[in-house]
């Protein structure tokens, strides 16, 4: 029985520009937690190179989010309302921080008037940088666990507390949090323009290496319980063997890349890796969009909308693409002969992870 | 919501109006080689990527909040007008990518290649706003779908987005974005040859600014009367209260001023000029205009709070189109503004008159709809979150954006406006 082609055709196009907020504008929020933790002889060297490298591209990079959140509301009204409901307060915390986080960093770099209000500026930024990663993992664990199904008598905390308030959301936020800040260094291995900071942040990209793998455990440990169908779907499924391979073998690529110091292959590989991951968590869901709530086809919009926003992001991405291209060129491109080769792995491997697209 | 809204249409309009005048600036820097221009555009440039960044955050808090706080009005009309926030999503994403290519790129691009940056940054700013505006005017001429079974049905998303009041509504907030940023750079910069008239830095921005806001003020007087003939067609009882209006007349009186009384049903202290309504609403002075009696109280929008916030918005229009054809006529005359004192007075008092008429604007079409969400479909109570304890997340957005506003204020006078003392 053929499923319904549009629904997942949208629900995968979402998916992916969730994968591109990740792979993107998670590694700028990881760069603020570098930011933060910025420490040893290169301190201000260290916060440098993080402004440099994401100053011209961080706007670009958190449209994507408002792509995901568009095409929700578009696509999967019923999937929206719900979320927002059940997840109001994690949501609102997420959103202060986004607020708070871009401003920060517009502020210091347009600030040039004294340095202790810039410090300031840079206080908040790295400290929103850590927090909002945390609360956006929490409240995938929120959605994943399938804790969304509540019925509307429940009290307060019931509905709208105790579904994120879980050790599973929580091990999976610090995971998202590792994820950022490994992504994030692994970049800022190519940005540095010294030895001593690529050095330094090489250093960076391993303990967030440990880190995730520390998380990665926790989260499989805690959700053991409240999860278990969801995990068993992530070794049972017919896609998720080939899936969890690859991942596997990226994160190892990842990391014995940057232990021989070969920074682009590593680069290729961590992206890989984390797209890897967000992909394993639709398998997971999949059929489901909120588990025991809306799946794909229950909550799609009606089909003549499905197909307008269809040919809208088919346009859409004729215009994006090229300009992207060109943002990045311009920024990453130069006095970098080996980028154009990592820039194609790196498209290769996003569509890699699109055609390993559970259907 | 609200307040995220009246705080995120403040940067909108900035954010679509500063990238004009960056674009215009530096043309005159490629054409002229004056270093003033240079000067003037790189300070633009900055200005807008602090509006385009808080604009970008404080977008990004509504798409949310949309749903944080109306999930039911969004369940039910996102398939319909999800369609131009889809648009309005990628209209953005050209502006964000060429916003950081034109910021970054001075050095790394030829002239005029940063020039077009610059020219995609200001046209994908403003086909964004339209959009944006689309979905607005479509809660309040709700087309492209039917009803059955309180359920929308037959859904059509180009109808709904094109629906009628979409290009009146789009036509109107593009030209107050123009005009609301070109008056309040012009006013600033009047402020300031007020007391240095030989400053080229301020002759040079005030020339500018009000190339973008004398056009879009005057054609602001034409497109706000379509849209009063076109709310007179569509939305009776939003024209009633706009004009405080209670009892259904034949050759109504315009009421000027005024403070409507929803229990006496009267409006006091107005200047009424006979019949004007009539004509301006209908082109007939003795057109029958229907008052607020016609439909019963619980379909009213609040009256006085319409009716004054179209008084002001109505008043600064004017006011600036009277300023706009004051400047039109010295350049007829081939005299520069800014050797005109009493001019340059009235535009640095006009400064934040397009911010006001703005807000208050907004106020006429929000308030004016009410009790709707969607104009004759969804009543606003029906729409709002279960949630409990909403007053908390709104103090804190409330108190945030007050803090970035003032901190915006801030940055902008001491990086952008305040010259050097050379």
């Amino acid at each position: 029985m053929p499923e319904p082609l549009l629904p997942h055709l949208l629900a995968g196009a979402t998916m992916l520009a969730l994968n591109a907020y990740v792979v993107l504008g998670g590694a700028d929020f990881g760069a603020g937690v570098w930011d933060l933790l910025a420490t040893g002889p290169r301190k201000e060297a260290q916060r440098d190179t993080i402004a440099h490298g994401i100053g011209p591209i961080w706007e670009a990079n958190h449209v994507w989010i408002i792509l995901v959140v568009v095409l929700l509301f578009t696509c999967f009204p019923a999937v929206y309302a719900t979320l927002s409901v059940a997840l109001h307060i994690p949501l609102v915390l997420m959103l202060i921080g986004i607020v708070l986080r871009g401003s920060a960093f517009t502020f210091r770099a347009y600030d040039s008037t004294d340095s202790p209000v810039q410090r300031w500026w840079g206080r908040i930024f790295s400290i929103t940088s850590t927090v909002t990663p945390f609360v956006l993992g929490l409240s995938v664990g929120a959605l994943v666990s399938g804790a969304l199904e509540v019925p509307a008598t429940a009290t307060f905390a019931e509905r709208f507390v105790a579904p994120w308030l879980t050790p599973f959301a929580l091990a999976l936020g610090a995971f998202t949090l590792a994820i950022f800040a490994f992504l994030a260094a692994v970049y800022l291995t190519i940005e540095a323009e010294t030895q001593a900071l690529q050095e330094d942040f090489r250093r960076r990209a391993l303990a967030a290496a440990a880190a995730v793998a520390v998380c990665a455990i926790a989260t499989l440990l805690a959700g053991r319980e409240t999860v278990s169908q969801l995990t068993d779907a992530l070794f049972t499924r017919r896609l998720a063997l080939p899936l969890q391979l690859v991942t596997a073998v990226a994160a190892l690529t990842a990391i014995a890349a940057l232990w021989t110091r070969r920074y682009h292959l590593a680069r290729a590989a961590a992206v890989l890796q984390v797209s890897g991951i967000v992909w394993g968590w639709a398998l997971v869901q999949y059929p489901w969009m909120v588990p025991g709530v809306h799946s794909i086809t229950s909550a799609a919009a009606p089909e003549v909308t499905l197909r307008l926003v269809s040919y809208g992001l088919v346009g859409g991405t004729l215009v994006l693409v090229p300009s992207l291209w060109f943002l990045f060129r311009l920024f990453k491109g130069d006095h970098r002969s080996a980028f154009e080769r990592v820039d194609t792995a790196e498209y290769r491997s996003s569509t890699d992870t699109e055609s390993g697209d559970p259907r | 919501m609200a307040m995220s809204l009246a705080f995120h249409i403040i940067f909108a309009v900035m954010g679509i109006g500063m990238p004009l005048l960056m674009v215009l600036a530096e043309r005159q820097w490629i054409r002229t080689r004056q270093p003033v221009w240079l000067d003037l555009a790189k300070r633009w440039s900055k200005g807008t990527a602090i509006l385009f960044a808080v604009g970008a955050v404080s977008g990004t808090v509504l798409s949310f909040e949309l749903g944080l706080l109306w999930p039911t009005f969004m369940e039910y009309a996102g398939p319909i007008i999800g369609m131009p926030f889809s648009l309005e999503g990628f209209a953005f994403f050209t502006e964000a990518i060429f916003l950081g290519v034109y910021l970054y790129g001075w050095t790394r691009l030829s002239a005029r290649a940063h020039w077009w940056a610059g020219v995609a940054v200001a046209v994908s700013g403003t086909v964004s706003g339209v959009f944006v505006v689309f979905a607005n005017a479509w809660m309040n001429s709700p087309t492209g779908f039917t009803m059955a079974d309180g359920k929308p049905v037959a859904v059509d998303p180009i109808a709904a987005m094109l629906n009628p009041a979409a290009i009146p509504q789009a036509v109107h907030m593009t030209l107050a974005a123009f005009a609301t940023t070109g008056f309040a750079v012009a006013g600033i910069h009047a402020w300031m040859l007020r007391k240095d008239r030989s400053s080229p830095f301020h002759r040079a921005a005030l020339t500018v600014a009000l190339w973008v806001a004398v056009p879009s003020a005057l054609l602001q007087v034409v497109s706000g009367d379509l849209s009063a003939k076109f709310v007179a067609q569509s939305q009776p009882v939003k024209l009633a209260a706009l004009e405080g209006h209670f009892r259904t007349a034949r050759g109504a009186a315009l009421r000027i001023g005024g403070l409507p009384d929803e229990a006496t049903r009267e409006t006091r202290y107005a200047l009424e000029i006979p019949k004007a309504l009539s004509f301006l609403a209908f082109g007939d002075f003795d057109a029958e205009v229907k008052g607020l009696e016609e439909w019963p109280e619980e379909d009213w929008p609040p009256v006085a709070v319409t009716h004054v916030a179209f008084q002001i918005m109505v008043g600064l229009g004017s006011l600036m189109a009277l300023a706009a054809a004051w400047v039109l006529l010295l350049w007829v005359r081939r005299r520069a503004p800014a050797d005109a004192p009493r001019l340059l007075t009235l535009l640095a008092l006009l400064t934040p008159a397009g911010f006001i008429a703005v807000e208050a604007g907004w106020v006429v079409t929000e308030v004016g709809r009410q009790p709707w969400i969607i104009q004759g479909v969804m009543r606003t109570p029906d729409a709002v979150t279960p949630m409990p304890g909403l007053v908390v997340p709104f103090i804190a957005f409330t108190l945030l954006y007050l803090f970035l506003g003032v901190i915006v204020a801030w940055l902008l006078w001491s990086q952008i406006i305040r010259t050097r003392s050379a």
